[in-house]
């Protein structure tokens, strides 16, 4: 059986991607907490959350589209490995959503005053969360693995882009209080000072990095639960 | 292929002519469920409460009307079609005829609704492309996801479990869009929200067109 993490060069035991997904996280939690940040006006001290909140959800996204073209992958050749990738990626980034979401409404907290407004963004969240749930689903009621995995690749491929239709085109059309839209200016337009990007690209890299590593881990579980299976019918 | 559509959303017209229940029973649907909204709201004089709940009587009307159309093909005869025509063809001629429906259906809510609860609209014109283009997106979005609930052992449950969210980009844009409308504003103001409808419509045929292939051999 296929194990991503074999191949790789180890260092004490562990492939040297997982050592430097160790390494980018620590990093960001401890220098986003030391380092200086641009006193702004409503923000203050949260901008920090920065960090936390929008990397996870970074993260989110790029396991996502991971797993959208594990899905075309899996469409096209019709092989197990990518099938399990693409739905062990989508609980994974399900996950992460949830962690970008319970960082993000601490924030609103502590900025808008509230943890849920009707915001487009979060609105897009929300939605997003939905048609994953759906997804996982859908994938548990087809026994038949074939098509399970070609049924579930399917859908897969048209929620990813509702979504994107969702949280990319439809805040641009209305007011939301996230930067960028709305009249808001965008963060990269007044903080981003060095310090910050200093520690807000490692972040991405490094939360990205974990959830690669739990995907890889979940998929090794798939793979020997799945293989136990065949055996015990034999 | 154009012949294998046409031939194919004929039969779909002619199985649906001869017994006529299903298609009654979605105008049923559609009266008892506004007259329901009519005894518990007696009156709306909000624009804003009279848009959504005509969208949201729509959305579960379409569910409905378009969520039977693969769910209810037998085994059987799938394989027949799988043996005479071209997947693309089969659900381009079921897209075609959900959306007929979905039409006639909006006319009728719409005629319903304007009976019982009363008519706010202001710009008929909008409007009546909300209804066309609403009508068209909901038919295209639930004939794929009728597909891929077919698939599956309790269908009309997922079915709309699986809708719902996909949808939801959609029908935030058109509620937007006919609110418009009813407000009488002038189009200029909807440019942008009709061609994101448009857009809409022509990824999900796209989709539709490249995906359902996959979900045909079973």
């Amino acid at each position: 059986m296929h194990k991503i993490g074999e191949t790789s060069t180890q260092i004490l035991g562990l492939a040297w991607w997982k050592w430097i997904a160790i390494a980018l996280v620590l990093f960001s939690l401890t220098a986003g907490m030391i380092l200086d940040v641009p006193r702004l006006p409503i923000l203050h001290e949260t901008i920090r959350n920065l960090y936390y909140h929008v990397t996870q959800w970074f993260g989110m996204m790029i396991i996502l589209t991971a797993s959208l073209v594990y899905s075309i992958i899996h469409l096209s050749k019709g092989d197990r490995r990518s099938d399990i990738i693409a739905s062990e990626g989508i609980n994974v980034a399900l996950f992460m959503g949830t962690l970008g979401l319970l960082t993000g409404m601490l924030w609103a907290k502590n900025t808008w005053g509230t943890y849920w407004t009707g915001d487009a963004k979060l609105n897009g969240v929300a939605m997003g969360m939905l048609v994953y749930l759906a997804y996982t689903v859908l994938r548990g009621s087809m026994d038949e693995e074939q098509k399970r995995g070609r049924v579930s690749a399917v859908y897969n491929i048209f929620a990813y882009v509702m979504f994107m239709v969702f949280i990319m085109v439809l805040p641009r059309m209305t007011d939301s209080l996230h930067p960028g839209n709305g009249g808001n200016p965008g963060f990269g337009g007044y903080d981003l000072n060095n310090n910050m990007k200093l520690v807000f690209y490692p972040a991405i890299i490094g939360w990205t990095l974990m959830g690669v590593w739990l995907v890889n881990v979940r998929v090794r579980i798939k793979s020997i639960e799945e293989n136990r299976l065949s055996k015990s019918h034999q | 292929m154009l012949q294998q559509v046409k031939t194919l959303f004929l039969k779909e017209f002619t199985l649906e002519w001869r017994n006529r229940y299903a298609l009654n029973g979605m105008l049923l649907y559609v009266i008892s469920t506004v007259f329901v909204c009519y005894l518990s709201f007696r009156q709306i004089t909000s624009v804003p409460v009279w848009n959504a709940l005509f969208w949201i009587i729509m959305l579960f009307a379409s569910i409905n009307a378009v969520g039977r159309s693969f769910i209810q093909e037998r085994k059987g005869r799938l394989l027949y079609y799988y043996s005479i025509s071209s997947p693309q063809a089969f659900v381009l001629a079921k897209m075609a005829y959900n959306t007929l429906i979905m039409w006639v259906i909006a006319l009728m809510a719409y005629v319903i609704y304007f009976l019982f609860i009363g008519d706010l609209v202001q710009d008929h014109l909008m409007f009546g492309l909300a209804l066309f283009l609403g009508s068209t997106g909901f038919a295209l979005i639930l004939t794929l996801m009728s597909a891929i609930a077919s698939k599956t052992e309790n269908n009309m449950s997922l079915m709309a479990i699986l809708s719902f969210p996909v949808q939801l980009p959609f029908l935030m844009t058109l509620i937007k869009f006919s609110k418009n409308a009813v407000d009488g504003l002038d189009p200029s103001v909807s440019y942008n929200l009709i061609i994101v409808l448009v857009l809409i419509i022509v990824i999900v045929l796209a989709l539709s067109y490249i995906l359902f292939p996959y979900l045909w051999r079973d």
